[in-house]
């Protein structure tokens, strides 16, 4: 894949791995503070890390259904994405700001989003699913790929300027963390978001997804060199993990979140893989092999963290209690996605300006004479 | 709406006056000054706006007076430099960003038109967008390809953007503070052919004229009764140039600044062209889906009946801005305006 180097520069051969497919934890000195960082984590962290990669597992295949049966125009799988989302998850502090892709549903869960509000932007009901402002520093999906990778960096750019960031104090210090993946990387604004970033010393992480197809692209494609090499050359800090680890996840994130909250901007590659379709409409039967995915299903990382779970002694039942609550949440979705009302037509005009504008004040009025000239029956 | 008024430099003599006479790219630096010093969220982006004070000098000492975390030089990079005005807007900035010219516009414009304006729609009203981007535009300058464009029409069309024109030194100071104080992202395009035009500046805005519906309004620059001049930016100086040689033969031209493009006023064009019952429309854009497309069959809905003509349209070829020696041909002058308005006048 690569070309050997002629000056002798060495790359990585493996991502930072805490613990392995099979669930047991991969000792080495150079994990040992990696380690250190993970005993952050109780016995108690760790199985509700596992509830939540259950309960985003259980509502993705119950949105799959949903859209099967009409009542969702599109849905984004994560399936198999969980491991390194859970990790940044626990990693990021209260304080900070997500600037989510739109197959984070993991993360907006664990930020207080509601399932109903990222189910609502793929029923059509509304673009943006919720208020950034109620859900804890978790913004809204943004679809044109890696523009948001600018929108972090200009809000973690407003952070500086605030001060609120690099006072040494880890308690309060804010730090944005931003996703996006492998294809998002070709894009140039994934690229002015690590200038911007580095320029400012933005208090930013970018975790990028590599989880190996765009569409059907295969991530060879969008570049030769590690991912993570091409942001060292932009001057970031930059990390390779097993995505599919949750502990290697939290461990690193944790740590170049709290560097990037003190003006050292970071950049995470996580190595992952969509083990579901790009979205619904997707059919990756014709661009790879079954072998492939079978490969990357013996890596699961809800089954390594469970496996891992056993061996620290947590009881089956406290997992089993786990499936059954997220078969319960997701039937209970179900329900109410059935019963969801539709949009209102003066959506179309309410809040496409923050002042009043004379455009959308008459067309607003003309629609509701369009529709009142049809009588009451209508 | 703010009583800080305009600073000319060297300062004007002592006592109060009603107006400081200044060229518009004066008029534009003292607005950004005086938003700055009334809102410490007010920053300004771009690239060398910095010490080098913009190509056209129009951020000329603020870099001196408000330092480098509130005067950004940035990287090279529109696309970056509007996503990341997003982001600031995001955490409660203001940022007014400048483009150094009209076809460096381009690299930004997916961040424009896709994101600064529906974030405002796609939050739904609760994440507003106060970004202003600030665009030296139009032609007469003779300069190489890509610095003498005039793409209002894009950002016309596009929903969310509120985009203006100024063309005096009063409109150029007071609808640029206007637009910073606007909470929707505002596309601000300076006719950068009178950069060195001097007018009096009002140092309150006129009565009427004040905040967004001010900044929205459309003026009778100069009042006539045979046929209507619409126009925006650098155009106007050629509509009054049209006016002043057609009342010489006889004919009594009325001249309308448009101002804002999006949204239109409707009301002051539909009056007039009520009146006048004759309509030409010019601008240097080209013609096809423009600005002056929006405005002739709007006036000929709504006016009608009060029609003697149809409302004729002069603008830049549809062709692409050519090389500078050939832009006297390209661009509408007084002779073509009065083509028009003898075409109108012959219906």
């Amino acid at each position: 894949m690569t070309h050997p180097s002629v000056t002798g520069a060495a790359t990585a051969t493996e991502p930072i791995r805490l613990l392995d497919a099979e669930g047991s934890l991969v000792e080495s000195d150079a994990n040992a503070p990696w380690h250190e960082l993970a005993a952050q984590l109780s016995t108690d962290d760790r199985l509700a890390m596992h509830g939540e990669m259950v309960r985003t597992r259980r509502f993705d295949v119950e949105a799959g259904h949903l859209q099967r049966q009409g009542k969702l125009g599109l849905w984004v799988p994560s399936i198999g994405q969980e491991g390194g989302q859970v990790g940044a998850a626990w990693a990021a502090r209260e304080q900070d700001t997500i600037f989510p892709s739109y197959r984070e549903h993991l993360i907006a869960l664990h930020r207080g989003v509601a399932m109903d509000q990222i189910i609502d932007t793929f029923r059509g009901a509304r673009h943006g699913g919720w208020d950034p402002l109620e859900t804890r520093g978790m913004r809204i999906y943004s679809l044109v790929i890696a523009t948001h990778a600018l929108h972090s960096t200009g809000y973690a750019m407003g952070i500086r300027l605030d001060g609120a960031c690099a006072t040494g104090d880890a308690q309060r210090d804010e730090a944005v963390m931003a996703f996006y993946g492998d294809g998002a990387a070709s894009q140039g604004d994934a690229s002015e978001g690590l200038v911007f970033a580095t320029s400012y010393e933005a208090p930013i992480v970018f975790f990028v997804q590599n989880n190996k197809w765009a569409i059907s692209v295969p991530s060879t494609r969008q570049s030769r060199s590690p991912l993570h090499e091409r942001a060292r050359g932009f001057g970031l800090d930059a990390a390779w993990i097993d995505g599919n680890d949750p502990l290697a996840s939290f461990a690193v994130t944790r740590r170049m979140l709290d560097a990037a909250r003190q003006g050292a901007p970071g950049y995470i590659e996580a190595d992952t893989y969509r083990m579901g379709a790009h979205t619904t409409s997707d059919d990756p039967t014709r661009y790879r092999t079954r072998d492939e995915e079978e490969s990357w299903r013996r890596r699961d990382p809800i089954a390594r963290l469970a496996a891992h779970l056993r061996e620290q002694g947590v009881a089956e039942a406290a997992l089993a209690e786990q499936e059954q609550e997220a078969a319960d949440l997701a039937s209970d979705l179900r329900r109410r996605t059935l019963e969801a009302g539709t949009a209102a037509s003066d959506d179309i005009f309410d809040h496409v300006y923050s002042e009043p504008h004379p455009l959308m004040t008459e067309q607003k009025r003309r629609l509701a004479e369009f529709e009142a000239s049809f009588g009451g029956d209508a | 709406m703010t009583d800080t008024a305009p600073q000319a430099e060297p300062a004007q003599a002592a006592g109060p006056a009603a107006s400081v006479t200044m060229p518009i790219a004066k008029a534009l630096n003292s607005a950004l000054r005086e938003a700055m010093r009334a809102d410490e969220k007010v920053l300004l982006m771009g690239e060398d706006i910095g010490p080098l004070g913009g190509v056209f000098r129009v951020t000329d000492g603020l870099h001196a007076e408000f330092g480098e975390h509130r005067v950004l030089d940035t990287p090279l990079a529109e696309s970056g430099i509007i996503g990341t005005a997003i982001g600031l807007a995001m955490r409660g900035y203001r940022p007014v960003v400048e483009i150094q010219f009209d076809g460096f516009v381009y690299p930004g414009f997916d961040q424009i038109v896709s994101q600064l304006a529906k974030m405002t729609a796609r939050h739904r009203g609760t994440v507003s967008m106060p970004v202003v981007i600030r665009i030296p535009y139009g032609g007469h300058i003779g300069a190489i390809e890509h610095h003498q464009e005039s793409p209002e029409a894009y950002f016309a069309h596009t929903a969310g953007l509120r985009v203006v024109s100024p063309s005096t030194a009063n409109d150029a100071h007071w609808m640029l503070r206007q637009a910073i104080e606007s909470d929707d992202p505002v596309i601000f395009l300076e006719p950068k052919s009178k950069y060195w035009s001097k007018g009096e500046v009002l140092v309150e805005p006129a009565p009427g004229m004040g905040g967004t519906a001010g900044m929205h309004r459309a003026v009778v620059a100069h009042p006539g009764t045979d046929v209507t001049l619409i126009g925006h930016g650098a155009m106007v100086h050629v509509l009054l140039q049209a006016a002043q040689i057609a009342e010489r033969e006889g004919t009594s031209c009325e001249v309308i600044d448009l101002r804002s493009l999006s949204p239109i006023d409707w009301e002051t064009l539909v009056d007039s062209a009520r009146r006048t019952g004759r309509v030409v429309v010019a601008q240097e854009a080209p013609g096809h889906v423009s600005v002056g497309s929006e405005v002739a069959a709007t006036i000929a809905e709504r006016a009608f009946y009060s029609l003697e003509a149809p409302v004729l349209r002069v603008s830049g070829f549809d062709a692409p801005f050519p090389a500078a020696q050939l832009e006297d041909i390209y661009l509408p002058d007084a002779d073509r305006v009065l083509d028009a308005v003898d075409r109108a006048l012959a219906y």
